[in-house]
């Protein structure tokens, strides 16, 4: 049997009773760490809690070369992962293999941030669109630097349908943990390509560190927040589309924004 | 005022004026006397004869090297001849007379506006002369004739006056049709070189005369008259009658382009930006108050000045301390000196203007074929074409530990020094490996580093660079992504000789405009489809993008063409660089959200389709080869024959010239290391012989397998020949 735990948001204490039974009674555990992580916690941290020994595998080793799948044939297999598992979509390929090689799985749920920014912010989850991800720019070997702009068409094409955006930044072995600041500076850039004003004018949510004692929650125009202290990763940001009267309330009492989106809301 | 202040006066004088100026270049196959020509003029301007005698006496000076280093390796020169009452001033460059470095006359060519065609009467055209005539053409260098050794015609061969009138004329004949074979159009609009046009002159450097039928009619010595000189070997009355550098200096000067007249076509030959461009018509221009547009063409070490940058300024003036741009870097330069070349030394002047060679200090960040100028995005030159490719390694060690930071310093600079060689660190061994275009080219760079650079190595012996490529069509072939969630479709097939030949002889490149491309491909038999798709270049082989309306693929192409880059550059065999491949994208599905299609997903999905289709499409290794010309007395020849073809060798023709035969013969550069010597025992060391790049061919089918494990064991790789599915994930 092959389990996959989701861990929640911030620390070892954040996994289910359910998630802790399943850890402590698998023959092995195994953890990723690269496509979210626990920012409370550490391994050892984790180890104590749980009392068992976790391995930590790499990228390589989750999506390239799953050796460890299987000894799920066999044996109870516990696969942790930060947030809820399948949220991040290399998982659902991890489960389609397990499958194909007559291994039963099942799924342990932990708190994700995508349900996180609707509570830390009071912005509706019904009314999110699409969400999209910034990329690190990246200067290719040839000497060109690409700074993707589906991320920008993404919020776009949700505005423009009346719904906010989660926008994920992005986590780099070399390059580390993106910003508030530098995903708000990306995105302004492109504004500035385009000769447009999406993002520049518009109010934006940063946030940080959800699912901590001290979560921060920040809303203002976006060219404010550029330059705004969000403290340390993870963060991640949302780009709300025009605001319901209850969101825009909360977003000033949550998220301190400026009181003149009020206004806004009431004319809507 | 010193007899060469003055000199440096007129000079400058005559820089600021156009149309007063000509920039050429002397260009010849081996020993055909471009050297002593050179020195004729050197000596006939003038300005020089004075301080060439003093020369001898300088050169015993504690100094000799460092001005050495000077001479021999920048032969540019400016100097002034009167012609007409009016005195012009003519700036040359001497392309250094190495036996296989083609590199050196192209990059001579982009500077100048025309060239003087040096042959020797005996021998008549050979490989080399074509090679050095198509080279101009290309560039848009207009020529003029001088065949040179003229006396051996009558002195060696005995030939009466009309039987050498009929060669000379057989031999005009000859580079016209050569002319007209490379370059129609020029042929047309006539650039023929015609003798009695003015376009042609005869003499012998050796003995400093030359005629023309200009010549003739300016002094009244007719052909008889120089028949008779030579028959009586009284040349000495003839070269003050008819001295060398007048002849050829005025025929320079009548029938070469100024800058003026030249820059429109040359421009319109090196550059591919727009023309109508505030840029554009300053350099047709040669406008000297224009912004600055300057070619470097070749970069040489000052012991004194550090790097010195010699090139074509085609736009605007440089002075000291002016801010420039130089392509392909970020920083600025800021110019030091600017100065001319007269003899062996660079003046220091004030300021160049647009239509001159010029020679700067200062530009730390340029290399040979970098495009300088005061714009911030101009469109830079095409680059130098090099009519051979490097074909030879060696690793280079430091003998002493201590020297392996000098010895990376001087990598670098010879590097520079030396466009057609190639400097890559070992990432694995850490050796410096040097890739040239011979083995003799890398023996003498070898020298040159203990010599000159005063550092002490250790070299391995030379090793063959093969080259990859396809024999037929395979695909389209899945490339996923480790994540699993991006796929792409790749298509690999041979590319056409005909598109080979537009990038290998430059007339194709991204940089172009995307119609002017399409239509030149087109042209040349690829597809609209093809044509329209073409998304890089890299060597001589291309990337296809056929698919259409596919979301987000434009911001993934840089990742694809990365995989593609590095493929081309090792491919899949054996790691060596590939050539002449044609790789198409037919499909690609790609994950919606930007980081799951980021580099490290991409990249490797990229460059993986690529090497299993190029597997598929029976990728095979081509090995360099080289012509070998030599020139042997009967008796020796049999042994000449012999060392050829113990060598996979093929000779090609042969010809008997008195008791000289020429041997015209081609063979793998593998097989030809260590011929100096034994060509040199075969023949009692009476062969002269000269080398010349032959591109590749397919390496025999039983030895591939056999060398592919030779090289992947050197480069510490997994042994086998490789299979496609090795590149394929599951």
């Amino acid at each position: 049997m092959l389990y996959f735990v989701g861990l929640g948001l911030f620390d070892e204490k954040d996994v289910s009773v359910k998630g802790l039974e399943v850890i402590k009674n698998a023959d092995k555990v195994y953890v990723e760490f690269y496509t979210s992580r626990l920012m409370g916690a550490d391994k050892e941290k984790m180890e104590n809690l749980y009392g068992r020994e976790i391995h930590v595998l790499d990228r390589q080793e989750v999506e390239q070369d799953p050796w460890w799948l299987e000894e799920a044939k066999e044996m109870d297999i516990a696969f942790l992962t930060g947030g809820d598992t399948m949220v991040s979509t290399t998982h659902v390929d991890i489960r389609l293999r397990a499958m194909e090689l007559g291994i039963e799985t099942r799924l342990i749920h932990g708190a994700s941030i995508v349900s996180a920014i609707c509570g830390l912010t009071g912005l509706q989850n019904y009314r999110f669109g699409k969400a999209a991800t910034i990329p690190h720019p990246y200067t290719s070997s040839r000497g060109n630097t690409i700074i993707s702009e589906t991320p920008y068409d993404t919020i776009l094409r949700n505005r423009q349908l009346g719904l906010h955006t989660a926008v994920f930044l992005d986590i780099d072995m070399n390059k580390g943990y993106m910003t508030v600041n530098q995903g708000i500076e990306l995105l302004l850039k492109i504004d500035e390509k385009r000769g447009q004003n999406l993002i520049k004018g518009s109010i934006a949510v940063g946030i940080a560190n959800a699912g901590s004692e001290k979560p921060i929650v920040k809303a203002d125009f976006a060219e404010y927040l550029e330059s705004y202290d969000f403290g340390s990763p993870l963060h991640i940001v949302v780009i709300p589309a025009d605001l319901h009267f209850v969101e825009a309330e909360a977003l000033v009492k949550l998220a301190d924004a400026p009181e003149s989106i009020l206004e806004e809301g009431e004319e809507n | 005022m010193g007899r060469r202040k003055k000199m440096v006066e007129r000079v400058k004088a005559l820089m600021s004026n156009p149309d007063m100026v000509r920039n050429i270049g002397i260009v010849a196959h081996i020993d055909h006397g471009k050297t002593t020509l050179s020195d004729n003029l050197l000596a006939g301007a003038g300005m020089i004869s004075q301080d060439l005698a003093g020369r001898q006496l300088f050169m015993d000076s504690d100094e000799e090297e460092q001005e050495r280093g000077i001479t021999i390796d920048s032969a540019n020169v400016s100097m002034v001849h009167e012609y007409d009452n009016n005195e012009y001033l003519i700036n040359l460059i001497d392309t250094p007379g190495h036996v296989d470095f083609g590199g050196d006359v192209t990059r001579a060519m982009r500077a100048v506006d025309g060239a003087v065609v040096v042959i020797d009467a005996v021998e008549g055209t050979m490989p080399q002369t074509e090679t050095v005539l198509r080279q101009a053409l290309k560039e848009h260098v207009r020529p003029v004739l001088f065949i040179n050794k003229v006396d051996r015609l009558i002195n060696e061969l005995q030939e009466g006056g009309q039987e050498m009138q009929m060669r000379l004329g057989k031999l005009i004949d000859l580079v016209n049709k050569l002319i007209k074979g490379m370059n129609e159009e020029r042929y047309k609009a006539g650039w023929k070189v015609d003798a009695t046009g003015g376009t042609v002159a005869f003499g012998s450097a050796l003995y400093n005369w030359a005629i023309s039928v200009p010549m003739m009619q300016k002094t009244g010595v007719s052909f008889n008259d120089v028949y008779e000189y030579c028959r009586n070997e009284d040349m000495k009355t003839l070269a003050e009658k008819c001295p060398l550098h007048e002849a050829v200096n005025d025929m320079v000067i009548r029938h070469l382009p100024s800058p003026i007249e030249a820059q429109e076509g040359r421009v319109g030959a090196i550059w591919h930006g727009d023309k109508t461009s505030e840029i554009g018509k300053s350099m047709k221009d040669a406008d000297a108050n224009g912004d600055i547009a300057f070619m470097v063409t070749d970069i040489a070490m000052d012991p004194h000045a550090g790097e010195v940058a010699t090139g074509r300024l085609f736009s605007g003036s440089l002075t000291r301390g002016m801010e420039v741009n130089v392509s392909g870097t970020t920083a600025k330069n800021r110019i030091q000196q600017v100065g001319v070349f007269m003899g062996p030394e660079r003046l220091e002047v004030e300021k160049i203007p647009a239509g001159n060679i010029a020679a700067v200090t200062g530009l730390k960040d340029a290399i040979v074929g970098s495009t300088v100028t005061t714009l911030e995005d101009m469109m830079p030159f095409e680059s130098i074409q090099h009519a051979s490719e490097p074909v030879v390694t060696v690793a280079v060690e430091a003998k002493h530990m201590k020297d392996l930071p000098k010895l990376v310093e001087v990598l670098r600079q010879v590097a520079k020094e030396d466009p057609t060689l190639q400097i890559k660190l070992d990432e694995e061994t850490g050796e410096h490996l040097l890739a040239g275009m011979g083995e003799l080219h890398l023996e003498v760079i070898g020298h040159r580093i203990q010599r000159d650079k005063g550092v002490e190595i250790t070299t391995t012996p030379p090793i063959v660079v093969y080259r990859e490529s396809v024999k037929s069509h395979a695909g389209p072939v899945e490339g996923k992504s480790p994540n699993r969630h991006n796929r792409f479709y790749i298509e690999i097939e041979p590319l056409d000789p005909e598109i080979i030949k537009l990038i290998k002889d430059g007339e194709i490149s991204m940089r172009m405009p995307e119609l002017e491309r399409r239509e030149l491909l087109m042209n040349a038999g690829m597809s609209k489809e093809g044509a329209k798709g073409l998304v890089d270049i890299y060597e001589s082989n291309i990337f296809l993008d056929m698919t259409k309306g596919i979301q987000y693929l434009n911001e993934t192409m840089e990742l694809i063409l990365e995989g593609f880059t590095e493929v081309m550059k090792e491919g899949p065999l054996a790691r060596e660089p590939c050539m002449g491949v044609k790789v198409k994208l037919m499909d690609a599905k790609l994950h919606e959200d930007a980081v799951h299609r980021g580099p490290a997903q991409v990249i490797p999905a990229s460059r993986q389709a690529i090497q299993a289709a190029m597997l598929l499409a029976e990728d095979v290794l081509f090995e360099p080869y080289q012509k070998v010309f030599i020139q042997v007395p009967q008796e020796q020849m049999g042994g000449a024959t012999k060392e050829i073809q113990g060598r996979r060798g093929i000779i090609v023709n042969m010809t008997s010239e008195g008791d000289t035969t020429v041997i015209e013969s081609k063979a793998p550069v593998s097989e030809l290391f260590g011929f100096a010597g034994d060509i040199r025992s075969a023949t009692e060391g009476r062969a002269m012989w000269s080398t010349e790049f032959a591109g590749f061919d397919s390496l025999p089918a039983n030895m591939v397998a056999e060398i592919v494990n030779e090289i992947r064991e050197r480069k510490g790789l997994k042994a086998g020949v490789p299979q496609p599915e090795d590149f394929l994930s599951m």
